[in-house]
């Protein structure tokens, strides 16, 4: 514990652990091409069902950097296997950690198919990654878009105010105005950039085949683009029924919430014009927490 | 080579590994090169295991690779056995079809210490692939070979064993997916984005448009030797175009475009319901 020489000089150890470092926001995520492999190759695999593995990386002012990643086993849905699941994680960094591989998690990554990753799934695995890590990132990557010809690769973060809002639960319709937040809010779209070593560089310069067109161009040359169309105009289908079902089941609780209060109104105004004593308060106060009750149970079923 | 009344023959084995031949994926080359790069200070080389499966045809196809932590010093090896074992079972499980087929090292040729532990591998494997990276680009380029292990023998005595080298097949199909420039350079900004990549693509394909019309231009005005099989080959291609008359292509085409623009337009209904939808659900002041 080091004391001030000069009031001007080194600040002292309290005064240092006083101030809060703020960090800087997340710019960038930086991947190196080797992940941006192993999770192709390991999504590609084992389509069409989905997996997920862990990034390993560090943390480095405003880039986060991802330098490795592992996958994970496709886990039965079964308790006992959940400890092995864990044994299976701390097995693989362990190892990791004895030939000089970064051991620090910094989020994980997930396969998708056409572009329908915004699940509660995700929101919930995102709360429970931030608890324990400052930064996390998910990395969602289609296999199906790679028959396209496109580098279907994506890095999202929950953003701060829908994670505050979640952590206090609190979503009613006043706090959503005030954070002006809306569905296209929940989740940050993060830039993407790819470094290699340069010894990799080297040894790609020198693999690289010479010919014009690689098989990337084939790909994308390829006229047949109406099963994904169809497949995705199906799952819009999809989503606008449940849309309108929820959309249904507000409107149904917003009438009776309008109705309820309505009610409530008409009685207080019956009671407070006969005279104001005895039992009647002990009525109103009553009435107005059976009512406040019903309020928040209706509050909790909308969202 | 000990004198003998009766003549014996220095033996190879019938050439069956001949027609044995390799093929690496290049997350098997990026997997070693980080492994070389992250190599503890005092370790000159790094050994690790390659994964894969034999195909049919008996090719040896190697998918994946991990470092096995290694002790080298004056002439004696020694290697991790139970890392090697506990990353192999990790790797299993999540894909059971993935088994040991060989072993890497980093470093031009092969050591008197690779031979011991090619023996080590091949206790756990019949016949073990024996892969050297050569990572300090020794001979101006980065060369990659693949080995067999094959037994000599005098007469009946197993003298020595040698290595050889099988073909190796070092065609980079996924790396071409993702896109070279992207593997290629130290730091790419931004992955290019659907147009992007589909301008590069055209602007191949108008090249390559080019330089055939060049060389039959030139052909025909006889400043190069017309070669037969690139004339057929032209003439195939050519010929392989579906005959559609203008009217029926054109029929075709805008067909498809206005697939697209229905899409465009119910899309941004969609997007114009779901706003007007927020602002009158939520408009009310009592939620």
């Amino acid at each position: 514990m080091a004391n001030t020489t000069t009031p001007t000089m080194a600040r002292s150890f309290l005064q240092v652990a006083a101030t809060e470092e703020v960090a800087p926001p997340l710019r960038a995520v930086q991947i190196e091409g080797l992940v941006v492999l192993k999770i192709i190759k390991h999504c590609k695999e084992l389509s069409p069902s989905l997996v997920t593995g862990q990034l390993l990386g560090l943390d480095v002012g405003s880039v986060l950097e991802v330098t490795n990643c592992f996958p994970f086993p496709i886990r039965e849905e079964d308790e006992e296997i959940e400890a092995e699941g864990a044994n299976y994680q701390l097995e693989m960094m362990r190892c990791l950690r004895e030939v000089n591989v970064d051991n620090n998690t910094v989020g994980w990554y997930q396969s998708m198919l056409f572009g329908c990753f915004q699940t509660v799934e995700l929101i919930e695995t995102f709360m429970n990654y931030q608890e324990n890590i400052k930064r996390c990132v998910c990395i969602i990557y289609d296999p199906s878009r790679a028959n396209q010809g496109v580098l279907a690769l994506k890095a999202l973060k929950l953003s701060d105010s829908f994670m505050d809002l979640y952590r206090s639960n609190n979503f009613t319709g006043e706090k959503l105005r005030e954070k002006n937040l809306s569905w296209v809010d929940i989740f940050e779209e993060i830039p993407i950039k790819v470094s290699n070593s340069a010894l990799i560089s080297a040894f790609m310069t020198e693999l690289e085949d010479d010919t014009p067109v690689t098989q990337c161009d084939y790909d994308r040359l390829q006229l047949s683009t109406s099963p994904y169309l169809e497949r995705n105009v199906e799952f819009l289908i999809e989503c606008m029924d449940d849309l309108s079902i929820e959309q249904q089941k507000f409107q149904y609780y917003y009438r009776n919430l309008s109705r309820q209060q309505a009610q409530q109104q008409a009685w207080l105004q019956k009671r407070s014009q006969k005279e104001v004593g005895s039992g009647s308060y002990y009525v109103q106060i009553v009435i107005s927490f059976c009512y406040g009750c019903f309020d928040r149970h209706l509050t909790l079923f909308s969202f | 080579m000990a004198a003998s009344e009766q003549k014996t023959v220095l033996q190879f084995p019938p050439s069956f590994s001949s027609t044995l031949s390799a093929k690496v994926h290049p997350l098997v080359i990026f997997n070693i090169c980080d492994c070389y790069v992250r190599r503890p200070d005092q370790a000159e080389r790094v050994i690790g295991t390659l994964l894969g499966s034999v195909l049919p045809d008996g090719t040896v196809d190697i998918r994946n690779s991990y470092a096995v932590p290694h002790n080298e010093s004056s002439g004696q090896v020694a290697l991790d056995i139970d890392y090697h074992h506990n990353l192999l079972l990790s790797h299993q499980k999540v894909n059971p079809k993935e088994v040991i087929v060989g072993w890497y090292s980093t470093g031009l040729g092969v050591t008197g210490g690779s031979a011991l532990i090619h023996e080590f591998y091949s206790r756990e494997v019949p016949n073990p692939i024996h892969l050297t990276v050569d990572t300090g680009f020794r001979n101006g380029e980065g060369t990659i070979k693949a080995y067999v292990s094959v037994n000599l023998s005098l007469g009946d005595r197993p003298l020595a064993a040698q290595f050889q080298e099988v073909p190796l097949d070092l065609r980079m199909v996924e790396a071409e997916r993702i896109g070279f420039d992207v593997l290629k350079s130290t730091m790419v900004d931004k992955i290019p984005s659907d147009l992007e990549g589909m301008e590069i693509s055209m602007q191949r394909l108008l090249a390559l448009i080019d330089d055939v019309y060049k060389y039959v231009d030139d052909v025909v005005e006889g400043h190069t030797a017309p070669d037969n099989n690139i004339g057929r080959f032209i003439s195939d291609t050519v010929a392989s175009l579906p005959k559609l008359s203008p009217p029926a292509f054109d029929k075709l085409v805008n067909d498809n475009v206005q697939d697209h623009l229905l899409l465009l337009y119910l899309s941004s209904i969609t997007r114009t319901q779901l706003s007007l939808a927020e602002k009158l659900n939520t408009a009310a002041q009592i939620l």
